[in-house]
């Protein structure tokens, strides 16, 4: 019994249209319960979501409505504090082909994986930041990013780094328990998309192709003791209103099923990468502040993670709405803090190695590519100053090592 | 009215307020700081895992800084602990970086309404208590449970009123009731007191102190509404001492019914 038999099950369509043709009186009543945190079915909990985020719940006065809420509710249960996180990247070496991401296999780019001393410079570099919160993030490669090399990769930093999460690609739940044992607290998996023909579309070959198999991942990294476990949808696949119902189904389940993992969401919009790849639908600045108000708004204890994908103004703007975590100052390239890596850089085509780099002493132009353009670029500090000053306190370290010790 | 009320106390220690404070949620450490001194209390909480325990005084987890241990007894505590074992390693860890042997402990491995594991919670007390721990445990409010805690050497119970941030105040009147009539250690109704009217129903119930955190946190103004708790926890204590006229069904009727059984 895992997910994949509910979703199987979920009427996707039914409740996408119902979501279309929601009206004032079924917007007004799925607010109100939502607000007053009214205790409902997992059928009506659904309804009252696709009512949150329909195009009649966008007009400017409900809008407004669900985002008072969504503040006042953000604030009771998770205060006055945004915890900040930044990303390390591993490596950018990757077996599958996603249309999407500037990863993919196919694409011609410098790639390179960092040695485990590597990954200390990048980390004593974000530690000095501030951070204490890390999430290791590396392409899906049996052989670069293996389980071993990521396990090591958090034995490490497990003394220094009082939080430590991993975003790889899906392990079976014994290589998980191996990572928690190792010191790893959170692990981040995205489907990317809920829509199974699309999925198949964007996932042209590698592993990454079982769409059931990553469905099941937070299933499985759960069970193997993951504290904190992150779900999400890359919004601009496939229809969103759709992707988002899913993502709350799949949300619902989990909270239900795996109750000792704290569930995290996220919610990325496409950015520029390499390969070129251009979002298949449009989500609007406008939809994604209904979406934030409307996961608060449908699970009030649930974290909500923006990372550097979106602009200054709008994770500021996003900030009193709902989210709990942010990233800042984030390099999506392995060895981007400190230029780490550059003599292991090489360019491939097809998964197949065609120019090696000359070590890069003197020029600094060379570097890893990274896995898309962030559209924030302020330095955490910024990002901490400007919390403060919006009334939130920002917090850097809010775990502990010895809580981690598997 | 502070003066008029019986002193409190925890495992021999006097306490000038009934009123604990908790440190989470707060828009900054300064507003915390000041909500602390608004509240009058006299006992901090902190859960450890915001502060640094490297004892390097990380400037970037400085929530103990703001803490005057002069004028407050600092009361860490295990937030974030879903086991025995993690809230004990906790508990060790804080008592090296801040050397305070008092902990109040917190397991919750439901990280979505931060409930009480018992199980878990009666063990790690065990533990601490034989290591020299002095042991406040947050608890569902279950009777029989805060016998068992209080028999393993506990200096209190903390019954929730109601999950945490939930402000939903005493929603376990019954069993709160039994476990303060029950109790030979101080009773802390901890977690979900919404309003100072919440505090200030648990002290008139009897209990010996409460722990607000959340309401404080994130009122519009901490340092107000900390100065509102105070003296609703203050009015509440004065109230039970005195003992609250009983309630009745029906008004009481001016005019005797039996008064004539005196006229002769």
């Amino acid at each position: 019994m895992s997910f994949i038999s509910e979703f199987d099950q979920l009427d996707l369509t039914g409740l996408t249209s119902f979501a279309e043709n929601a009206t004032g009186a079924t917007v007004e009543a799925a607010l109100a319960r939502s607000a007053e945190e009214v205790r409902r079915t997992s059928g009506m909990l659904l309804a009252d979501f696709a009512a949150l985020v329909s195009p009649k719940a966008a007009e400017p006065q409900y809008l407004e409505e669900m985002a008072q809420s969504s503040h006042r509710l953000s604030a009771k249960h998770f205060g006055r504090v945004i915890r900040l996180f930044a990303p390390i990247y591993l490596s950018n070496e990757c077996i599958n082909v996603c249309k999407y991401c500037g990863f993919s296999r196919d694409n011609p780019i410098l790639r390179v994986t960092l040695t485990l001393e590597q990954i200390k410079t990048e980390a004593a570099f974000l530690r000095e930041q501030g951070f204490r919160h890390v999430l290791l993030v590396a392409g899906d490669h049996p052989h670069f990013a293996s389980a071993k090399y990521l396990r090591q990769c958090v034995t490490v930093l497990h003394g220094d780094w009082p939080s430590i999460s991993l975003e790889v690609g899906p392990m079976e739940t014994d290589e998980y328990k191996g990572c928690v044992q190792a010191g790893a607290e959170g692990l981040t998996i995205y489907q990317e998309t809920y829509n199974r023909a699309v999925y198949d579309k964007m996932h042209v070959s590698g592993p990454k192709k079982d769409f059931t198999w990553r469905l099941e991942t937070p299933e499985r990294a759960s069970s193997a003791g993951f504290k904190r476990v992150g779900i999400g949808a890359l919004l601009g696949l496939a229809p969103w209103r759709s992707e988002v119902i899913a993502l709350t189904s799949h949300a619902n389940y989990l909270l239900k099923h795996c109750w000792r993992s704290q569930l995290m969401l996220s919610i990325p919009r496409i950015r520029p990468a390499a390969g070129e790849f251009q979002p298949l639908v449009h989500v609007g600045d406008r939809d994604l502040v209904q979406l934030v108000c409307a996961l608060r708004l449908t699970f009030p204890e649930v974290g909500i993670v923006l990372s550097t994908r979106e602009s200054p103004k709008l994770r500021d703007g996003l900030i009193p709405l709902g989210v709990t975590m942010m990233s800042a100052g984030s390099h999506t390239e392995p060895g981007g803090y400190t230029g780490q890596g550059k003599e292991g850089l090489h360019l491939t085509k097809g998964g197949r190695v065609i120019k090696r780099m000359a070590p890069l002493v003197e020029s600094e132009g060379e570097q890893a590519t990274v896995q898309f353009e962030i559209a924030d670029n302020r330095t955490p500090i910024e990002v901490a100053a400007r919390l403060e000053s919006m009334g939130y306190e920002p917090v850097w370290k809010d775990w502990e090592v010895v809580l981690s010790e598997g | 009215m502070t003066g008029q009320t019986s002193t409190f106390r925890i495992a021999g220690r006097e306490f000038g307020s009934r009123l604990i404070m908790g440190t989470g949620k707060f828009a900054s450490c300064q507003i915390m700081a000041a909500a602390a001194a608004a509240s009058g209390t006299a006992i901090v909480t902190v859960a450890l895992r915001r502060a640094d325990l490297s004892g390097q005084q990380d400037k970037f987890a400085n929530i103990l800084s703001f803490i005057d241990t002069k004028k407050y007894l600092l009361l860490p505590n295990t937030s974030g602990a879903r086991t025995a074992e993690e809230a004990c390693r906790l508990a060790r860890l804080g008592r090296e970086a801040t050397g305070s042997t008092w902990i109040k402990l917190e397991i919750h491995p439901d990280p979505r309404y931060l409930l009480p594991d018992a199980v878990e919670t009666l063990k790690s007390a065990e533990t601490l208590i034989k290591e020299g721990f002095t042991v406040l445990p947050y608890i569902n409010a279950d009777p029989v449970l805060a016998k068992r805690l209080e028999d393993v050497g506990c200096a209190t119970v903390m019954p929730l009123g109601s999950p945490i941030g939930s402000a939903r105040g005493i929603e376990t009147r019954a069993s709160i009731e039994i476990i303060i009539e029950q109790a030979n250690v101080p009773v802390v109704v901890d977690a979900g007191l919404g309003a100072p009217s919440h505090a200030a129903e648990a002290m008139e119930m009897g209990a010996d102190a409460v722990l607000v955190n959340t309401a404080i946190a994130v009122a519009t103004d901490p340092v107000r509404m900390a100065a509102a708790f105070k003296a609703a926890v203050e009015a509440g204590r004065v109230a039970f001492e005195l003992g609250l006229a009983p309630k009745r069904r029906e008004a009481e009727a001016t005019s005797p019914l039996t008064s004539f059984l005196k006229e002769s």
